[in-house]
C-alpha cells in the first residue's frame, strides 16, 4: 500500500532569545488569510494574476456608514466629500457617491473625473494650489465650490469673475497652529498672523465673490483629536467674526481629512490599531467644539469632511506571490515578492500587515521582504516575522486601499489589475492591468530613430 | 558535516545546547534532520529518507538542505567532519 506523503515545509531553526522576550509576546500577525469576503485568494490570483489589488465594497460601505453615524449622531448637518486623490478609480468613487458623498478634488484632472462620474458641479469642492484661470472658469460655470489657496489665486479669481460677470462660490483654506508639529503652513492663509482675516476682508469687498465657507486640512494620519478641536475653534472664531463684522452667516465649515486608518506607522512601537483614536473620538472633538461655540441654532454651519485614508485603507488588499528566498551575508532570511514599492507606495510610511494565504505550521522566521525591482529602495518590510514562505506561495498585504492606486508608479514593471468584490461576493475588474501596448502607445519615435543595426 | 553530539532535542522541536546554554526551536523537518544526523546517518541517506516521507522535489530539498546546514553552522551546532 502506498501511503500519502506529508506536506513539505523546508527545514528551519530559530534561536530563542531567553531574557530578551518581546514585551508584547508573540504576535499572531501571520494567521493565514485564505479568503477575502468569502472569495478565495488562490482563485483570485489564478483568475486575475499576481500581484493584484482587491477592494471590498462591503468594507468601504460599512466604514463610510460608520463614519457618517459617528458625526450625524452628534451634529445635525454633516456632509462628506470623497477625496479623489486617495483613490480615484471611478468604481470606487461611485461607491462613495452612491452612499451620498460629494467630490473633493485638487486638480482639473480629478475635477473632470468627478464630472464624468456624474457628480453635479454644485457638489464638487475644488481644492489645491494649482487652478488655472480656465479651470476656475469651468468651476464657476458649474457652480462648484472654489477653495482659495493663496493671494495670487484670489487676484486671478477677482479678475476672472469681473469679466464673467458671474458670482463664484468661494471659501479660503486656512492653516493654523493646532499643536501638532511640523505645522502644515504651505497651503492656504495663516490664521495666527492675520493673513486669513486679510483674505476674508478682500473677498468681502469683492462684488462677484460669495464667501460661503471656511476650509482647513491640518495634516494626515493625525493621532490627536485635540488638534481637530483647535482647528474647529479657530475656524469658528473666523466665522463668528465674519458674522459680527459683515452680518454674514457662512454656510459651512470644512474640516478637511486626516483621520488615521488602522495601519501601523513605520518605527511605531505599538500596532496602529492600539494607538489610533476612533472616528467617534474625532467626531466628538469636532462637533462638541462647534456646538459649544455659541452659534445661533439656525446659524449652525454645515460640517463638511474630506476624509480619505480612513474611509478606504482598510478595504484594500494587495495579493502577491513569493519569487525567491535567499540569505543575506549577515545570515538574515530575505524573501523576494512579486510586488514592491512601485505599486505599494505606502510601504514607505507603514509597516503593512502581511499574512500568508495558505495554512502553515507554527514555525516562523524573521525576514526582510523585498520587492522585485532591481533597486535598493525596494523594501516592503525591513523586518517581519512570518511563517516559512516558499517560492510560489501567496501572501495578502492588508489595508492598502488609500493612495496606492493613485500614487503607484509605472517603473520597471507594469501596474496590475484592480478587482472589486461587490456586496454579494462577485468579483469585478475595475481597472485593467497595463500592457506593453498601453504604455508604448504614448511614445513617438522620430524617423531617424526607428531602426538600428548592431554589429 | 557532524552535529554536535550532546545536543538535547525534544519531540516538539526544542533544542538545547548544553555547552553554551543556547536554545532553539525548529520545525518538524528540521527536527527530523537533526535526529537523523545525531544517529550518524549520511547526508545522502537523510535526503532519501526525507523524500520518502515528504512530498518534495529532490532539487528543492538540496537547496533547502544546504541552507539549513548553513544556519546550523551559524549557530555552532555542526562542525566539519
Ligand atoms: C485638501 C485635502 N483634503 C482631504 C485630504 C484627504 O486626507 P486624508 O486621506 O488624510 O483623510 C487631503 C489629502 O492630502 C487633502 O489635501
Amino acid at each position: 500500500m502506498k501511503t500519502e506523503k506529508l506536506k513539505y515545509e523546508r527545514p528551519a531553526i530559530r534561536k530563542l532569545n531567553t531574557g530578551l522576550m518581546n514585551k508584547f509576546g508573540t504576535r499572531t500577525e501571520y494567521a493565514p488569510v485564505t479568503h477575502i469576503d468569502g472569495v478565495s485568494v488562490r482563485e483570485l490570483i489564478s483568475k486575475y494574476g499576481s500581484p493584484c489589488f482587491v477592494l471590498s465594497e462591503r468594507t468601504i460601505r460599512k466604514t463610510y456608514q460608520n463614519a457618517v453615524r459617528a458625526f450625524k449622531t452628534r451634529y445635525p448637518k454633516v456632509q462628506f466629500a470623497w477625496s479623489y486623490k486617495t483613490n480615484y478609480i471611478d468604481a470606487v468613487c461611485n461607491v462613495f457617491h452612491q452612499e451620498g458623498s460629494w467630490a473633493e478634488v485638487v486638480s482639473i484632472f480629478e475635477y473632470t473625473k468627478a464630472l464624468n462620474n456624474g457628480v453635479p458641479g454644485n457638489k464638487i469642492i475644488f481644492n489645491g494650489p494649482e487652478k488655472s484661470k480656465d479651470d476656475m472658469k469651468l468651476a464657476i460655470e458649474n457652480n462648484s465650490f472654489l477653495h482659495i489657496d493663496h493671494f495670487d489665486e484670489l487676484y486671478d479669481l477677482i479678475e476672472l469673475t469681473e469679466t464673467m460677470k458671474k458670482k463664484a462660490k468661494v471659501a479660503i483654506r486656512v492653516n493654523m497652529d493646532t499643536g501638532v508639529y511640523p505645522m502644515w503652513d504651505r497651503f492656504g492663509f495663516n490664521y495666527e498672523s492675520g493673513q486669513a482675516w486679510n483674505a476674508i476682508t478682500k473677498i468681502m469687498a469683492t462684488e462677484y465673490l460669495d464667501l460661503v465657507g471656511l476650509h482647513c486640512h491640518i495634516g494626515t494620519f493625525m493621532l490627536t483629536t485635540s488638534a481637530y478641536a483647535v482647528a474647529a475653534a479657530k475656524l469658528s472664531d473666523l466665522a463668528v467674526n465674519i458674522k459680527y463684522s459683515y452680518n454674514k452667516v457662512l454656510q459651512y465649515l470644512d474640516l478637511g481629512g486626516g483621520f488615521p486608518s488602522g495601519n501601523t506607522l513605520r518605527g511605531s512601537y505599538l500596532p496602529g490599531t492600539d494607538v489610533i483614536p476612533s472616528i467617534d473620538e474625532f467626531a466628538e472633538a469636532i462637533t462638541s467644539t462647534i456646538l459649544n461655540y455659541g452659534y445661533k441654532k439656525d446659524e449652525l454651519p454645515l460640517l463638511i469632511l474630506e476624509t480619505g485614508r480612513a474611509l478606504i485603507d482598510d478595504a484594500g488588499y494587495l495579493l502577491g506571490s513569493v519569487i525567491a528566498n535567499k540569505r543575506l551575508s549577515d545570515g538574515r532570511r530575505a524573501t523576494i515578492m512579486d510586488f514592491g514599492v512601485n505599486i505599494l507606495f505606502t510601504a514607505f510610511w507603514y509597516e503593512h500587515k502581511i499574512t500568508p494565504a495558505q495554512e502553515f505550521s507554527s514555525h516562523t522566521e524573521d525576514m526582510v521582504l523585498y520587492g522585485p525591482l532591481c533597486m535598493n529602495i525596494d523594501v516592503v518590510r525591513q523586518s517581519v516575522n512570518l511563517p516559512m514562505l516558499n517560492k510560489g506561495d501567496h501572501v495578502v498585504v492588508h489595508k492598502v486601499g488609500a493612495y496606492n492606486m493613485t500614487q503607484w508608479m509605472q517603473f520597471i514593471a507594469m501596474r496590475p489589475k484592480v478587482v472589486l468584490i461587490d456586496t454579494e461576493g462577485n468579483a469585478h475588474v475595475i481597472r485593467e492591468n497595463e500592457t506593453v501596448e498601453t504604455l508604448t502607445v504614448m511614445e513617438r519615435k522620430p524617423e531617424h530613430l526607428k531602426t538600428f543595426k548592431l554589429a | 558535516m557532524k552535529i554536535n553530539s550532546n545536543l538535547a532535542i525534544s519531540d516538539t522541536g526544542f533544542i538545547f545546547n548544553p555547552s553554551n546554554g543556547d536554545s532553539f526551536s525548529t520545525n518538524a523537518l528540521g527536527a527530523d534532520i537533526i535526529r537523523l544526523m545525531k544517529e550518524g546517518k549520511k547526508t545522502a541517506d537523510i535526503k532519501k529518507a526525507i523524500c520518502e516521507k515528504y512530498e518534495v522535489d529532490p532539487k528543492v530539498l538540496d537547496k533547502d538542505y544546504d541552507d539549513f546546514m548553513s544556519h546550523l553552522r551559524d549557530h555552532f551546532l555542526v562542525s566539519h567532519d
